[in-house]
């Protein structure tokens, strides 16, 4: 009499019937590519580091980051984050800020001191990095924890590239900066300032390199031809940003007319009104919603004082006047003249075109859109020379440059070993319409703050604040885990047939295919689209 | 800036479980040591909203009691699934009796748990809508003006499923049932007709009464949890949709039954001593209609020239369900 209580009757268990026999679909659980991870030009996977973030473990996704990318206090400040343009949870509320987490993490690594250990051993190849810029120092980064030795070589006196060069501190502070190229100097790169390359030949002979890795910018400002009399001063975007960032206060007067409509434009706009300037014009010579500039920028800017004129082409300058001429869209979108007219004032005026590639270094390399030509695996037509960042022609920010010294790194260390580096196969897209918003609650974005424009425009202080933990938890949370499982229980709790099975926190769920009838509840019931029903082989 | 308490999990506290969230937030279900009262090999169809509603219950009771418990089930769908001689797919105490009497049994274990002594035993009856509403109704009533000690489930599929789809006394208006056909003078089962036995358990003035969905999991945990403290005569009403009678897709059961609280047509409430309590808001309110769409049991309001007479007598149910319950808040 070894039964429970009230039970007289021994009877079997209906786990005798194997109802499993009846299914015509089963679930399959799936890990799709959540649009953020899509979208990103470094190849990071934002779903899984704000999985970590989300459980308050904050090393743990720092350390998700760093896999890929080792800048998360840079990026946290100066990434434009495609990530949440794409974001899915934009269709129910607002994206994720998934910058403002990047950066959160970044700062908590640098005030813990979190390091990332070098564990392969060491390959005996040397490499050589030309630039300590973002791509350089990503493939240096990338290439060290490979097991190879790298020395980086750059002609200025401090390392950094654009990041210092280009980028205002007022979005980017220097001591950031200077902490996180200092990590990568500490595993054991090797950094040589001041060391310009004249003959890349001589270079890699007298190092002994093995490879080497091309990161050497775009750093000279394109001209535009302005008939201009003698008494107006005009000057480059990039010289003004570079004096700048060299502690110098170069006098552009007080009013100032920058001319084009990138990032670098409303960069070097931004720097005038903090250099004093009380009437800063922005004239591009297309509309708005043409501007390569990002949005935030722009409206950055423009919260700032920094005015803006479409539409107009500078035709004249001269004594503290700027003749602009009205332009108008063709139907191909192309700015034609009108012939009209209008007179500006202006103390000085600052070229933002664009910029073009130094291409003294390049010699015997073929070329591609004003850059460095490379293959699939970033190889110039020259072996074992590699190139990447704004050198080689695509989107030019930090991002995509350290996108480009990861991918470089990990096709050096196969070329170097003389194996193929397979990047692992894409999977499909996590689209909105997988997605069951029922089971997520309404949260809007948290904003981050930002320094009063009337405070910060006098200032090289930084802009944007960063998240305490409370807002960056908060944010992480509001993650949707587009396509891949966070364990909700939601499949556990609601198959009719108990034949969900709940394996160890982090290991998901089995289906117990001997019960399951195939009933799709929890496919249908998934929050975020990570089972797919398959139909059973008959 | 003012800074925002994290309070809104990923989630929220509409799925089943959370690893964000505390231990004694997560539910029952979410647990790998829930009692799984129903287990599997169950001979119930796929996508069988009654399974699911009854494992849901029986396990939040079984916690509850800390499994001092017994079962007593009424004739129907669940009693015949799960125990063909010589299998059962109960994993606690469990009795079957007839049809009709299922609350006069659980009533009866009462008794005999208190004349041995054994009030800390607890007894839960069961059944479907048919022994529930109509052929048990006797017993149920007179279980209730006794107040015996007894908490009553109701798993309210809306029809005789087990039997072939026949009409109940549960059975909404213009639903297609193998009695209640459609004709030239009449679309399906007739308005004006059927009950509501919660708010008949009511009228008994009872300790407690709910209504609960198996769409919303927390809500009709914490409602068997708030059963189980409570002694005397309690009633609890499970929709639970049917795939079979209803004619809806069997990975649709969550979701029909999410939409008919969502419509208003199955209000969400709970009731003490004869009075409501509480009625769960509407959290993103929509028409009769979709939830009618998806359920074959009202194709023919659909089928050129729709019935669109009906489908607003429909309409106007629910309205009166959420006016009367107050089920509308300023974020719905």
């Amino acid at each position: 009499m070894d039964r429970p209580f009230a039970i007289t009757l021994g009877v079997g268990s209906s786990r005798a019937n194997k109802t499993g026999a009846w299914r015509t679909e089963r679930p399959v659980y799936v890990d799709l590519l959540p649009p953020c991870n899509d979208a990103c030009p470094a190849g990071e996977n934002v779903q899984r580091w704000l999985y970590h973030a989300e459980a308050r473990d904050y090393e743990a996704a720092w350390r998700q980051i760093m896999t890929d990318n080792p800048f998360p206090a840079i990026m946290g400040r100066v990434c434009y984050h495609p990530c949440q343009t794409a974001c899915n949870r934009a269709t129910l509320d607002d994206a994720v800020g998934i910058n403002s987490v990047e950066r959160f993490l970044g700062d908590e690594a640098l005030r813990q001191g979190w390091t990332v250990p070098v564990t392969a051993p060491r390959s005996g190849r040397r490499v050589l990095v030309v630039g300590a810029g973002p791509a350089g120092l990503a493939a240096a980064y990338h290439l060290a924890l490979l097991g190879h030795e790298v020395t980086v070589r750059d002609a200025g006196d401090e390392p950094g590239g654009m990041m210092r060069h280009g980028i205002p501190s007022y979005r980017l502070p220097r001591d950031v900066l200077d902490l996180e190229i200092a990590r990568i100097v500490e595993m054991g790169v090797r950094l040589e300032l001041n060391a310009p390359i004249t003959d890349l030949d001589e270079a890699v002979r007298a190092g002994g390199f093995d490879a080497v890795f091309l990161g050497i910018g775009a750093q000279l400002s394109k001209r535009a031809y302005i008939p201009a009399g003698d008494s107006v001063r005009i000057l480059d975007a990039l010289s003004v940003l570079r004096e700048v960032a060299g502690g110098e206060r170069p006098d552009l007067g007080r009013r100032v007319v920058v001319y084009g409509g990138g990032n670098t434009a409303m960069d070097v706009a931004r720097t005038a009104q903090r250099l004093g300037a009380t009437d800063t014009l922005v004239v591009y010579r297309r509309t708005r919603e043409r501007m390569p500039a990002h949005a935030i920028e722009v409206d950055e800017a423009v919260e700032e004082g920094v005015r803006l004129r479409w539409l107009s082409t500078i035709a004249y300058a001269d004594g503290g006047t700027v003749r602009v001429e009205r332009m108008r869209l063709d139907e191909h979108g192309f700015p034609q003249p009108t012939g009209e007219f209008d007179e500006l004032a202006a103390d000085s005026v600052v070229l933002a075109v664009g910029q073009d590639v130094d291409r003294s270094l390049l010699d015997g390399l073929d070329a591609a859109d004003g850059g460095v030509r490379v293959d699939a695996t970033m190889m110039t037509s020259r072996p074992g020379v590699f190139a990447g960042g704004d050198a080689v022609a695509e989107e030019r920010t930090v991002t995509a440059a350290v996108g480009h010294g990861k991918r470089a790194a990990r096709h050096i260390d196969a070329w170097l070993r003389g194996t193929g580096y397979r990047p692992s196969a894409r999977p499909e897209l996590a689209v909105a319409d997988r997605l069951h918003p029922w089971y997520y609650s309404d949260a809007p974005a948290t904003v981050r703050p930002r320094l009063e424009a009337a405070r910060r425009v006098s200032t090289f202080d930084e802009v944007v604040q960063g998240l305490d933990e409370d807002t960056a938890l908060f944010e992480a949370r509001r993650c949707l885990s587009c396509g891949n499982c966070f364990e909700c229980d939601n499949c556990y709790g609601m198959c009719p047939d108990n034949a969900v099975i709940k394996l160890d926190p982090g290991a998901r769920y089995r289906i117990d295919l001997d019960y399951c009838k195939g009933c799709g509840i929890c496919a249908a019931e998934c929050p975020c689209g990570a089972i797919t029903m398959v139909p059973e082989q008959t | 800036m003012t800074t925002q308490r994290v309070r809104f999990y990923q989630v929220g506290s509409f799925a089943v479980g959370n690893r964000l969230l505390e231990a004694d937030q997560r539910t029952v279900q979410a647990g790998e040591h829930r009692s799984n009262a129903l287990t599997s090999g169950h001979r119930a169809c796929q996508g069988c909203g009654e399974a699911l509603g009854a494992r849901y219950v029986l396990d939040a009771a079984m916690r509850a009691t800390g499994g001092r418990m017994v079962t007593v089930n009424a004739t129907g769908c669940l009693e015949v699934f799960t125990t063909p001689f010589p299998e059962t797919s109960w994993q606690i105490a469990w009795l079957h009796s007839l049809f009709g009497n299922a609350p006069a049994v659980a009533t009866g274990v009462a008794a005999a748990l208190k004349v041995k002594g054994r009030t800390d035993i607890r007894v839960v009856g069961q059944g479907g809508d048919g022994g529930t509403v109509d052929i048990g109704f006797g017993c149920l009533s007179g279980m209730f003006e006794r107040n015996d000690d007894v908490l009553f489930v109701c798993y309210d599929n809306e029809a005789y499923m087990n039997t072939g789809v026949q009409r109940s006394g549960a059975t909404p208006p213009a639903a297609r049932t193998a009695t209640t056909p459609v004709t030239r003078s009449s679309p399906g089962n007739a308005f004006g007709q059927g009950k509501s036995a919660p708010l008949i358990a009511m009228a008994h003035e009872i300790p407690y009464v709910a209504t609960a969905t198996v769409a919303d999991l927390h809500d009709l945990e914490a409602k068997v949890n708030r059963a189980m403290q409570i002694r005397g005569a309690r009633y609890i009403h499970v929709l639970v949709p049917c795939p079979l009678g209803w004619g809806t897709e069997s990975s649709e059961t969550i979701r029909v039954a999410r939409m008919a609280t969502e419509s208003g047509l199955f209000p969400v409430f709970e009731a003490e001593n004869g009075e409501v309590t509480s009625a769960t808001p509407i959290r993103r309110l929509m028409p009769v209609e979709p939830y009618l769409r998806i359920q074959k049991r009202y194709a023919h309001l659909f089928t050129p020239p729709p019935r669109v007479d009906v489908i607003a007598q429909i309409q106007a149910r629910a309205d009166r369900n959420i006016r009367r319950f107050g089920l509308l808040t300023e974020e719905s």
